[in-house]
């Protein structure tokens, strides 16, 4: 039986990803933050996860307003990095698993979560800035990915508790799925950020603390912050952090916190990243 | 007219809903137009004329060759849209920032080295109009 095992949140900042792919790790700028993904790269060397269950959000790149899925799944066999307007970043191609993903799809719709099945798809830096904080340059991903785009640029996102439901429904189908595979649930985007407007540049290391300590110990509190506290504490584009509620919800009730990390700024957001592993 | 929200409240701020999303339409699809080089080409060969091709409004057009990006904003604009116009430009989200706070980009800059802008006093319109 497949086990999900594990789940991992990061944001995900297109100037992290910028910095990888110019080879800036080493600036002033950007080495603390680098640094700080020591610990995941060599945990995940250890952990090695078949297939990574990637939740993260399309911005302006595969979803036009011609169309809006509030959650959508990626069962292609492949997804090619976006051409995000200056090209597509210089990473390897993400490789499907679209047996699980087909599954996924079909357990989850029949457990009343109505997602939108997507066969074509070009993942933007949502997805690939978190592979390649955790994984490097390597010239292949070494596990597979389901990609999970969930609406956050057009209001409303998805509420917390919806996103806590939907990763429960989630573990659910993971381990409905006869193949012994290794899977893991990564939660990105986030933490406090706006990149919008006179208030631009807003960052709340005090709400990103407490929202990662109630993630982890008590995560039906966080799933009930309201969408109008996110955006007023944590920024416009801090409402994101709905999407860790997924990774949570696909986790054990207690979980053991391996790895925190938090870091201001890169470009103009603050950095959160956690690794949680089951423990029942 | 507009449905008052509870996120009216938050200053300097412009929740992308289904409404402003609506009003923007256009003017979001013609930014995403750019992610083509083909059509980038067209439009810095002759904006206005590459503008007139798609059907927003004229404030919107003037708002686009003005690059006022607070203006686009107020109009239906949605950031991660309007950044493959400033990407066009060769701008980065944290100069186009810098611009729509009004701050320098080197003020914004260090700024965001300190820590960022503070949520204290930048919570609800009040507090905007006590600061004065």
């Amino acid at each position: 039986m497949a086990e999900l095992f594990a789940g991992l949140a990061t944001s995900h900042v297109p100037a992290i990803g910028a910095a990888i792919d110019l080879g800036k790790q080493r600036e002033p700028y950007w080495a603390p933050l680098f640094k700080g993904y020591e610990f995941a790269r060599e945990w995940v060397a250890t952990a090695r996860p078949d297939v990574v269950i990637l939740v993260y959000n399309d911005h302006a790149s595969a979803f036009s307003l011609e169309l809006i899925p509030t959650f959508a799944l990626g069962c292609a066999a492949q997804f090619a990095p976006a051409d995000e307007g200056w090209g597509p970043r210089p990473v390897p191609t993400v490789i499907g698993h679209p047996e699980l993903a087909a599954h996924l799809a079909q357990a989850l719709i029949l457990d009343e979560f109505d997602l939108t099945i997507v066969n074509r798809m070009d993942v933007d830096h949502g997805l690939t800035v978190p592979l390649s904080l955790v994984y490097g340059q390597p010239t292949a991903w070494p596990c597979r990915v389901i990609p999970l785009a969930v609406n956050v640029v057009q209001y409303p996102a998805p509420t917390g508790n919806r996103c806590l439901n939907l990763g429960r429904a989630i573990r659910r189908a993971v381990n409905s799925y006869p193949e012994a595979l290794r899977v893991m649930i990564w939660g990105t985007g986030g933490m406090s950020h706006q990149l919008q407007g006179p208030r631009a540049g807003l960052i709340n290391r005090q709400f990103d603390s407490r929202f990662m300590d109630l993630l982890v110990a008590e995560p039906a509190k966080a799933a009930a912050i309201p969408h109008l506290e996110y955006l007023r504490e944590a920024g416009s584009e801090g409402i994101e952090l709905v999407m860790w509620l997924i990774m949570r919800g696909a986790l054990d009730a207690k979980v053991r916190e391996v790895r925190r990390f938090y870091h201001v700024p890169a470009s103009n957001t603050a950095v959160g990243h956690l690794i949680l592993e089951n423990s029942g | 007219m507009r449905t008052p929200h509870d996120y009216d409240d938050i200053p300097g701020t412009t929740v992308f809903d289904a409404e402003r999303s609506r009003q923007g339409y256009f003017l979001n699809q013609f930014c995403m137009s750019l992610m083509k080089a083909e059509n980038r080409a067209a439009f810095k060969a002759d904006e206005s004329a590459y503008l007139a091709t798609w059907p927003m409004s004229e404030a919107q057009r003037l708002k686009v060759l003005e690059r006022d990006w607070n203006g686009m904003i107020a109009l239906g604009g949605n950031i991660y849209f309007l950044a493959k116009l400033f990407s066009t430009d060769g701008k980065s989200f944290q100069q186009v920032a810098a611009i729509m706070t009004g701050a320098s980009q080197e003020a914004y800059a260090r700024m965001m080295l300190e820590g960022g802008r503070s949520v204290e006093g930048n919570r609800s319109l009040a507090e905007w109009s006590r600061r004065g």
